[in-house]
């Protein structure tokens, strides 16, 4: 099953890679992961998406959380939660039909076109996982796909529950 | 005002560091340097780094103090790394100062350069690599703290050349305490999770207390015995518990595991309650964990929350220092005056299983056994002295046939299984308590992995006693190839030994050949009775022996072959 876990980190150098150390000696699985420093900067947020069951899961939240440089860590997929993944996509435009088509569809999905070339499109995207691969899936259909880059799932709890030091 | 070499070893000493076990190369030559204009912190130059790890982690196992190295950058920091992992799968509190090349010329793959921290990261508590001269005290503090606080552990300290440079001033400043945001072990149970385990101990019919080596991390051996000795409880001991409760203790059940005693496997297999204390349910204790104790409500007191339910679930997980958890179940347990009686059943049934006397083996007029020279170093030694192990059949024999009595008594790599381990670790035992006995027992195949630390014990008069159980071959390989491969002995057969009393006497130490049991007795006499000098007792064992008892692969606990012909 799907997991996203959030860790709050020391912003240090070599904490990420004690984090990634971890999912690799022990062989657990990384999806994806997403990391930036938070409002305060000497703390770095983390998302992970992994699966595993739940023995796994628990095991990989331990072992995270025992890391000298780890605060807190929380599996998000534990309650109701907000998962936004951003993906930046550049599409072929070779004729007029092509570029309409791929309007409607950016305009349906609510995505962006941000950058437009002779040749193609670049467009950003928001949502969820599956929202971001429905919408690659249209393009791919719709015309060719150049290339497209993805940040990895971030996430929050809805409501009262934070993650804070 | 100071320079960053200075720092390091006045951090050492702010530390309450009294022996570092190093050896010195170009990218450590100013911390040596500042190591030469004192005397308070003390230096054992070893023969090779790995050496140096284990001395300090003897010296840990021994003392419960943490352990010093000092080393220099590239091959002397890689050479640690087989101690650094000793370390961390046994829990030891280590820190090792490794030098690393000038901060400029990081990342240009600079002479003796390696990315120590980098190489370390999978096998420390933690690491540091150190970036303004400012912060190398802070640096140092927070090593110390963190190596043996919480689940204690290795932690490395990376000192780029430039930052210990004698020639530049800088202002020191030791912290008085450290305090960390990200790093708070829980060290007291939670009271709820006590309460359970009150009322699963007073009820229980069979209880069985499984004590491992977090049990003597934590100087908690008192109250184990405090707390079995309430509830009438038979007590078993891990590989790395042995000590923690008294060997010879009448309520003890020796060690259990893959070569455990068979009443401590059989107590664990009939037990309906388990008290875990610091302990792991490692494989080689549980055996198929599918088929692990079916009857036992699993109470497991550990300080890592990760070590809880990794393996076989807990049904009372008790997060806590197991000092501090034995002390809250020591308040709140209360028995009737009739414990003893409560529990005479189970004990008859122990008793039954004693009397099989599993340790018992056929001794014979011409060969020597190992089980035999152990029971005589315990004889010689009145059971007192510090016993450092290497690995393999003669660790096994040493664990079953030594009754250790205290902890800190017994040492040796439990986790990891360093072949090598046990001179360099009786040295550091011997550097920490320069009166004591302190004894290896090794075999021909582990002695020979770090052999030329010889020479260290002549340079600082350590007088070791090496005891080796020389089968000719490699001992515990040759006898899973017995008992797996139909006898073909893949590789595990030396040639050409040495002359192991000629290589003691080259060293400048006294050697002993052994090859006849009339001659053990006074052979150990001999060995013991020279105070002062190292003695290398080279004795010549039955290389047929195998030890037993035996888990049988994919058991239970109490699936066992007590001997060659007999199983459970």
């Amino acid at each position: 099953m799907k997991r996203i876990i959030s860790v709050l980190m020391e912003n240090a150098p070599g904490a990420l890679s004690r984090i990634i150390g971890v999912f690799s000696q022990r062989g657990y699985n990384v999806d994806s992961l997403c990391v930036a420093p938070t409002s305060d900067p000497s703390l770095s947020r983390l998302t992970i998406i992994t699966h595993g069951d739940n023995k796994v899961i628990e095991q990989i939240t331990k072992q995270v959380n025992k890391l000298i440089d780890v605060l807190k860590i929380a599996d998000l997929t534990e309650g109701a939660h907000i998962e936004r993944e951003l993906m930046l996509i550049k599409v072929a435009t070779r004729t007029e039909a092509i570029r309409s088509e791929i309007k409607r569809n950016v305009d349906i999905f609510r995505a962006r076109i941000v950058d437009v070339n002779a040749h193609n499109y670049t467009i950003e995207i928001t949502g969820t996982t599956d929202k971001l691969d429905a919408f690659a899936t249209t393009m791919s259909q719709a015309s060719e796909i150049i290339e497209s880059s993805r940040t990895g799932v971030c996430g929050l709890g809805r409501g009262e529950r934070s993650l804070r030091p | 005002m100071m320079s960053g070499a200075a720092m390091v070893v006045e951090a050492l000493k702010d530390a309450g560091v009294s022996h570092v076990f190093g050896y010195p190369g170009g990218a450590v030559l100013d911390i040596y340097d500042a190591l030469f204009a004192q005397d308070a912190v003390k230096h054992i130059l070893v023969r090779h780094e790995q050496a140096a790890a284990h001395m300090a982690d003897g010296y840990a196992r021994s003392t419960g103090k943490t352990g010093t190295v000092l080393v220099t950058s590239g091959p002397g920091a890689t050479n640690t790394i087989t101690g650094i992992a000793t370390a961390y799968m046994d829990s030891i509190p280590m820190v090792v100062l490794s030098g690393q090349v000038p901060s400029m010329h990081i990342g240009e793959d600079a002479f003796q350069e390696t990315d120590m921290v980098g190489c370390s990261r999978p096998i420390v508590k933690h690491s540091f690599l150190v970036k303004r001269t400012v912060d190398i005290p802070h640096a140092i503090a927070k090593a110390y703290y963190i190596a043996n606080t919480g689940r204690p552990g290795p932690v490395v300290v990376d000192l780029p050349k430039d930052l210990v440079n004698i020639q530049e001033q800088h202002p020191y400043s030791y912290p008085q305490s450290i305090s960390m945001r990200s790093y708070n072990p829980t060290l007291k149970g939670h009271k709820k999770q006590i309460k359970k385990a009150v009322q699963v101990l007073e009820h229980a019919q069979r209880p069985v207390l499984y004590v491992g080596g977090g049990a003597i991390a934590a100087n908690a051996a008192d109250k184990v015995v405090a707390l079995a000795e309430r509830l009438c409880a038979p007590v078993t001991c891990t590989l790395m518990g042995l000590g923690a409760f008294p060997g010879p203790h009448a309520q003890s059940l020796g060690m259990l595991g893959m070569h455990g005693t068979l009443e401590a496997n059989k107590a664990m297999h009939n037990a309906d309650c388990i008290l875990a204390l610091g302990a792991r349910f490692d494989d080689r204790v549980t055996n198929n964990v599918a088929k692990f104790c079916p009857h036992a409500t699993i109470i497991h007191v550990d300080i890592d929350p990760a070590s809880i339910s990794k393996t076989v679930n807990a049904h009372i997980p008790v997060v806590g220092s197991v000092d501090n958890v034995l002390e809250q179940l020591l308040e709140e347990v209360s028995l009737p005056a009739a414990q003893s009686e409560k529990l005479a059943d189970w004990w008859q049934q122990i008793e039954q299983w004693r009397e099989r006397d599993c340790l018992q083996y056929q001794s014979d007029s011409d060969q020597i056994k190992p089980q035999q020279v152990v029971q005589s170093v315990y004889r010689h030694t009145q059971g007192q002295a510090f016993v450092s192990s290497d690995v393999g059949q003669h660790q096994m024999f040493a664990a079953l046939y030594y009754l250790f009595e205290r902890p800190r008594q017994w040492i040796n790599s439990g986790g990891l299984g360093t072949m090598g381990f046990g001179l360099p670790a009786a040295m550091g035992v011997q550097v920490a308590h320069p009166e004591a006995t302190s004894v290896v027992i090794t075999g021909d195949g582990s002695i020979q992995m770090n052999i030329q630390e010889l020479s260290t014990c002549l340079q600082y008069n350590l007088p070791i006693k090496i005891i080796s159980l020389n089968n000719r071959a490699l001992g515990m390989v040759r006898q899973w190839q017995d008992m797996n491969y139909k006898g073909r002995h893949s590789q595990s057969y030396m040639e050409s030994m040495p002359d192991f009393v000629k290589l003691a006497e080259a060293y400048g130490h006294v050697g002993i050949r052994v090859e006849h049991p009339d001659e053990l007795e006074g052979a150990m006499e001999q060995c013991f009775s020279l105070k002062g000098r190292l003695v290398f007792v080279d004795v010549k064992i039955d290389q047929n022996e195998h030890v037993y008892p035996m888990q049988i692969k994919s058991g239970a606990m109490d699936d066992m072959r007590l001997s060659k012909m007999e199983r459970t």
